[in-house]
């Protein structure tokens, strides 16, 4: 064996990490033993791709009304149909996805790895670190999702960044308690007495040890939030804390749609509805699918 | 020579909700350079607690380490600050643990935990530390150690990866190392070359050894020196080959008895020691030892005997030598 691969070997025992190395062969695994979660998943990575490319799919910018056709059910010209000020309803529907999963997301990514952090050394150090972390953590639970956000978001101002911020706060407690729940029990292994027998630092420990455990528990508790998140965004632009009009988000669509008349025609209810309610769906059942791939002893419990 | 590691009244008590219990008590032993000690009794003798705090890592609460000096090169361990004591773990004094089945980390290369030690404790690059866990993975005799470098525990047997264990503990090459039963966990066969490996890297690294088990067959073939823990106390303490021939604590002569010989008489029996190891929370009066002692006086049920010198090298805590 040359020194070069020797060299090439050893540096692959530095950059290969288990998770990304399974990930190729995990994922065939994955659609040949969940094919439903594998199929939600598809569902989840339309959306997402549907987002992205927006502009190219939407026949009509967002925001243009066309005054000959308002509150037009749905016809070819307008295959959602029109609401009241002749905007159309697929285009609004498809530029919603990109103002709710870029909140949902960025609020997930945020709140969660925020709260990943925090659980992290709030079990790792214990004591009364540990006993203060969690009571604030249990104060943040304390409050339905909606209302602490919605408190959030109405003391912060209306604004894109505003909503992230508030929805992420809301994540933080449930990052902080599964990953805290999963450093406890990891604490205890012998491993990581070995690597303090060893003289690792705290930092050390914490990052190369205990870390890397805690990416599957981390990948199912966002993947499943984000479900979460999209209806708490939703409902914020619903009751008018959300992202401000006159930008789409399904939530604001919905609102809208209060406006045009006592009953609502049914195409401005149906597709932003059935937009969240698709796409909660497809990150909720794709988190159980994760959830039951990465730890099969968790099947079947919700 | 002054001694390497001088161990001087280590007391440590765990408190539970039945009580405190004195894990380890009043304990004191001398380690020299390069030389193997060995630590036997049987579980629950304090030997492994024993271990442990020499090195700070009793979990804490709910133990605690509550008087005694650990000198290890004159310094004394127990009063050093967090920064001090882990620059003291894995660098200058190794430790290996029981259960090599779990004391590597799952998710991490093999060669990520053998280079470790030597990223934190001698700043070495990560490409530099990894070449030298091939050299340290080689020495352990773990064949293709390249490749194996990149490979997870679980592609490891036990034997293999107590010999990774090993390879970590010695990867600075610290002039003590501590094994705490490093072979309990492994099959017979796989226990005399991890012991004749332990030993040859210590020989050959000059590190001294101390050496925790409970089997006596082992403490015959690889120590110098052997002290004899119960219930807590060092009850003899002897260069091993006089500690055979000549044990002098009713102890240490019911283990000796209570081991099958090959080269002994068959129709000789084994004497089993009779009773059961004392609970540590309720401790008699006097000796420890006493309730299960074949030769006790009315004194050992009163008075605790202390370790006395009985001949050169050679202390036993017993009224019959005092």
């Amino acid at each position: 064996m040359s020194d070069a691969t020797v060299q090439q070997v050893q540096d692959e025992a530095v950059v290969h990490h288990s998770l990304l190395r399974r990930m190729g062969g995990g994922l065939r695994t994955f659609v040949r033993r969940s094919p439903m979660s594998a199929f939600w998943g598809v569902i989840a990575a339309l959306i997402i791709v549907m987002a992205i490319i927006a502009p190219v799919l939407a026949p009509y910018p967002p925001l243009k009304s066309d005054f000959r056709a308002m509150t037009k059910a749905p016809t070819e010209r307008h295959w959602f149909g029109t609401d009241q000020i002749g905007r159309d309803t697929l285009s609004r529907v498809i530029y919603g996805s990109r103002a709710s999963l870029t909140v949902a997301v960025s609020a997930v990514v945020l709140g969660t790895t925020l709260g990943a952090f925090w659980g992290l050394a709030s079990g790792y150090f214990g004591g009364r670190f540990d006993l203060v972390s969690q009571r604030i953590m249990e104060f943040l639970q304390s409050f339905p999702d909606l209302i602490l956000a919605m408190a959030i978001a109405m003391a912060l101002g209306a604004g894109f960044g505003t909503v992230i911020v508030a929805i992420a706060i809301t994540r933080i407690p449930f990052g902080g308690r599964v990953i805290r729940s999963v450093v406890l029990s990891l604490k205890e292994r012998a491993f990581v007495e070995a690597a303090r027998g060893l003289g690792a630092s705290h930092t050390r420990m914490m990052l190369r040890h205990i870390l890397p455990q805690c990416i599957a528990p981390y990948l199912v508790l966002a993947t499943t939030h984000l479900g979460v998140a999209i209806i708490i965004e939703a409902s914020l632009g619903f009751l008018g804390v959300g992202i401000p009009p006159p930008q789409p988000t399904w939530g604001n669509m919905l609102a809208d749609s209060l406006n045009a008349g006592l009953i609502p025609p049914w195409w401005l209810v149906l597709f932003p509805g059935g937009a969240i309610t698709l796409t909660v769906l497809a990150f909720n059942l794709l988190g159980d699918g994760i959830r039951d791939a990465l730890d099969p002893r968790l099947r079947g419990t919700a | 020579m002054p001694a390497l590691l001088e161990v001087r009244g280590l007391t440590t008590r765990f408190r539970s909700s039945g009580g405190t219990v004195t894990a380890v008590d009043d304990v004191s032993f001398d380690v020299a350079q390069g030389e193997t000690l060995a630590i036997v009794g049987e579980s629950g003798s304090g030997k492994s607690v024993t271990a442990l705090s020499i090195l700070r890592l009793i979990p804490t609460p709910p133990g605690r380490i509550e008087a005694g000096q650990v000198l290890f090169e004159g310094q004394d361990l127990l009063t050093l600050d967090d920064a001090g004591i882990r620059a003291i773990r894995g660098s200058r004094i190794g430790m290996i643990f029981q259960e090599p089945m779990s004391s590597l980390n799952p998710a991490l290369t093999i060669g990520l935990q053998v280079a470790e030690p030597i990223v934190e404790h001698r700043g070495a690059t990560w490409r530099d530390a990894l070449t030298r866990a091939r050299g340290l993975l080689d020495r352990v005799r773990i064949p293709d150690a390249a490749q194996r470098l990149a490979a997870y525990p679980h592609q490891f047997s036990g034997g293999m990866r107590q010999r990774v264990m090993i390879a970590m503990a010695q990867a600075c090459e610290p002039t003590l190392t501590i094994a705490d039963e490093p072979t309990t966990a492994l099959d017979v066969t796989v226990q005399a070359q991890i012991l004749d490996l332990l030993k040859t890297r210590s020989e050959e690294t000059g590190s001294a050894l101390v050496l925790i088990t409970h089997d006596l067959g082992v403490v015959a073939r690889y120590a110098s020196r052997v002290a004899v823990m119960y219930a807590g106390r060092i009850v003899e303490i002897a260069p091993a080959r006089r500690l055979y021939r000549t044990p002098q604590h009713p102890y240490t002569r019911g283990l000796m008895q209570s081991v099958p010989r090959l080269d002994s008489d068959t129709a000789e029996r084994l004497v089993p020691i009779e009773g059961q190891p004392p609970d540590l929370g309720r401790l008699p009066q006097g000796c420890a030892f006493a309730p299960r002692c074949r030769v006790v006086m009315p004194r050992c049920r009163t008075e605790r005997p202390v370790l006395a010198q009985i001949a050169d090298n050679h202390a036993a805590a017993c009224f019959h030598h005092a």
